[in-house]
């Protein structure tokens, strides 16, 4: 079977900067895959250009066996692929439903208008809230009135609410609390759980060891580690990520 | 990384215990106030206030600011500003006297002056999302300069009166309702227009995807653009809105004083701007309902009314106006604070 995901040979230059020197990267599904390595190494560039955010100069993305060009992140979302940005894109003042619909809101017509189905959209939101088992204060408060890891959380089901085959969490823990770190965390492997792929970019390695099944380092736009879990030490991913630089 | 708790001081311990009753008074403190400034006109000027003739007169004197108030509420919400509005008022009111005097049709008329004030309001939206002019701001106050020199040009600078009665009636007529029953009410159209027009925009703002998106413009631009939204569309059809309404209210106004004056609507769109601050809207955008911005106008207009019954001078009532509005905004930051320590 192939892989969800493959990107092969994956080259960007920035001007004179190498910012990705033939990288092959692959997310199978049902797996989450950690991506780590210091900044500037290119685990961002490679993301975006994933996402559609970036072309490649060479390389190949491939998808359930097929080739894609992803011209934007309208693209690559249309084919089930989803990021999560590290601000996370919420709107603030629209509550936890609204969010994890916008954009693509549930509308029926009604005396020749085109309204909200807010009810339809509520008992949607909540299903899906449910499945991930993210419980809110309220889905109609602004989220700005959530915590940090409810807010996570939020950014999460609205990511994975529409047929999300891989998600792509950039540094989802950086800024919470232990405790709501930890249910971002368990988050991930629920949505694992129920086929949904993640690639987890964090600079927490103790994060991505708990919850990776495999761990990719890049360093200096090249790959230098591509480890399974089971073979991992937290020494072997800190010793790729700083460089045995040869 | 352990998130530390600060500890609270005494300052956020009161508002802390006084959160609710702030967060009551943010839902209905606007009607409250609105009720409050109507008791003691009804107690100060007992034998005038209350009379249907004071209230219809009220009714029609804030329609036209009512409806600049609307569209720069639409506005507001995308985080812009509109400083043409009142321009826009005073150039409809002029293109609707001289198309009239050119013995235009009346419904011909009515619609260049409409055509005139949405024209504009496209030119707002496009300086902005086209020529992606740094801030609405500076769009909008180049506008307001070149409407009001317009309007200036087109009337020579006197004012053009006399206008037939089916022109004049949309702003100065009353229609009687419930007519045949034993409570039969004169109305003012104008502020029958004005209601239908805000409950239009309720509807288009929070009963429709467009509107969900105008929030979300505001409330944070970036989610707006992650989540697709064509942030350029929906920010030229709030400006063409606002324009759109700036025409309707003049149209409502040249009704009123028989006139279009070359004058009319300078500065009226500081007024909006109140009316939709007093309303409770968010300055940054995002925040704010279209009832709001409809007592917020209501407020301002019994301040006049009232400040007229008991001869206060025009002077004094521009100073209660500002009060007024630090008032209102200050009642907003405490609300919003109380709202998070609430949560």
């Amino acid at each position: 079977m192939p892989a969800l995901v493959e990107m092969r040979q994956i080259t960007k230059t920035f001007g004179p900067v190498a910012a990705l020197n033939r990288v092959d990267f692959a997310v199978n599904a049902d797996e989450v895959v950690g991506l780590v390595g210091d900044n500037g190494a290119g685990k961002s560039t490679l993301m975006k250009i994933l996402t559609g955010v970036y072309q490649p100069d060479a390389g190949e993305i491939w998808l359930g066996g097929m080739r894609v060009h992803f011209h934007s992140p309208l693209e690559s979302r249309q084919r089930g692929i989803e990021m999560v940005y590290q601000d996370l894109g919420l709107a603030e003042n629209l509550s936890a439903i609204a969010n994890i619909f916008l954009g693509r809101e549930i509308t029926r017509r009604t005396g020749g208008l085109r309204l909200l189905s807010e009810g339809e959209m509520e008992r949607q939101g909540r299903q899906h809230l449910d499945g991930l088992q993210i419980s809110l204060p309220s889905v109609f408060f602004p989220v700005e009135r959530l915590s940090g890891g409810q807010r996570q959380s939020v950014a999460i089901a609205r990511a994975t609410a529409f047929r999300a085959q891989l998600v792509i969490m950039d540094e989802p823990a950086a800024s919470l609390a232990v405790s709501e770190a930890a249910k971002v965390l368990a988050l991930i492997t629920r949505l694992r759980e129920q086929g949904v792929a993640v690639v987890l970019i964090s600079h927490r390695l103790q994060d991505v060891l708990d919850v990776s099944d495999r761990i990719v380092v890049l360093n200096r736009g090249s790959k230098v580690g591509d480890l399974r879990r089971r073979d991992a030490t937290m020494g072997d991913v800190v010793g790729l990520i700083v460089g045995k630089s040869a | 990384m352990m998130q530390l708790e600060q500890a609270p001081s005494i300052r956020t311990t009161i508002v802390r215990r006084l959160a609710p009753s702030y967060a009551a008074m943010g839902r209905f403190g606007l009607i409250l106030v609105m009720l409050l400034m109507m008791a003691v006109l009804t107690i100060l000027q007992p034998a005038y206030f209350l009379t249907r003739e004071n209230l219809t007169n009220i009714a029609r004197q804030i329609s036209s600011n009512s409806i600049l108030a609307l569209g720069e509420f639409a506005v507001i919400v995308t985080a812009g500003i509109d400083l043409s509005v009142g321009s826009v008022m005073g150039l409809s009111m002029i293109v609707l006297a001289l198309a009239v005097h050119a013995d235009w049709a009346a419904g011909m008329a009515v619609a260049v002056a409409l055509l005139a004030g949405l024209g504009v309001g496209l030119v707002n939206g496009l300086a902005l999302t086209r020529l992606h002019l740094p801030h609405p701001f500076i769009a909008t106050l180049a506008t307001l300069n070149i409407a009001r020199g317009a309007t200036y040009l087109l009337s020579g600078g006197v004012p053009i009166s006399g206008l037939p009665p089916i022109v004049r009636m949309w702003g100065a007529d009353d229609i009687t309702l419930l007519g045949g029953t034993s409570f039969p009410i004169d109305f003012p159209i104008s502020f029958l227009i004005v209601i239908a027009l805000y409950l239009a925009m309720w509807v288009l703002l929070t009963k429709t995807s467009t509107g969900r998106h105008i929030y979300a413009i505001g409330g944070s631009p970036k989610a707006a653009q992650y989540a697709g939204i064509n942030i350029p569309r929906n920010l030229a059809l709030v400006y063409v809105l606002s324009g759109g309404l700036a025409g309707i209210a003049g149209i409502l106004l040249a009704g009123r004083v028989n006139s279009g004056y070359p004058t009319a609507g300078t500065g009226a769109e500081l007024d909006a701007i109140a009316a939709v601050i007093i309303g409770g809207a968010s300055f940054f955008g995002g925040r704010g309902t279209a009832g709001g911005v409809f007592i917020g106008a209501i407020i301002m207009g019994l301040l006049r009314n009232g400040l007229n019954l008991m001869n206060v001078s025009v002077f004094w009532q521009q100073v209660m106006l500002g009060f007024i509005i630090l008032l209102a905004v200050y009642l907003d930051v405490l609300r919003r604070r109380a709202m998070r320590l609430e949560s």
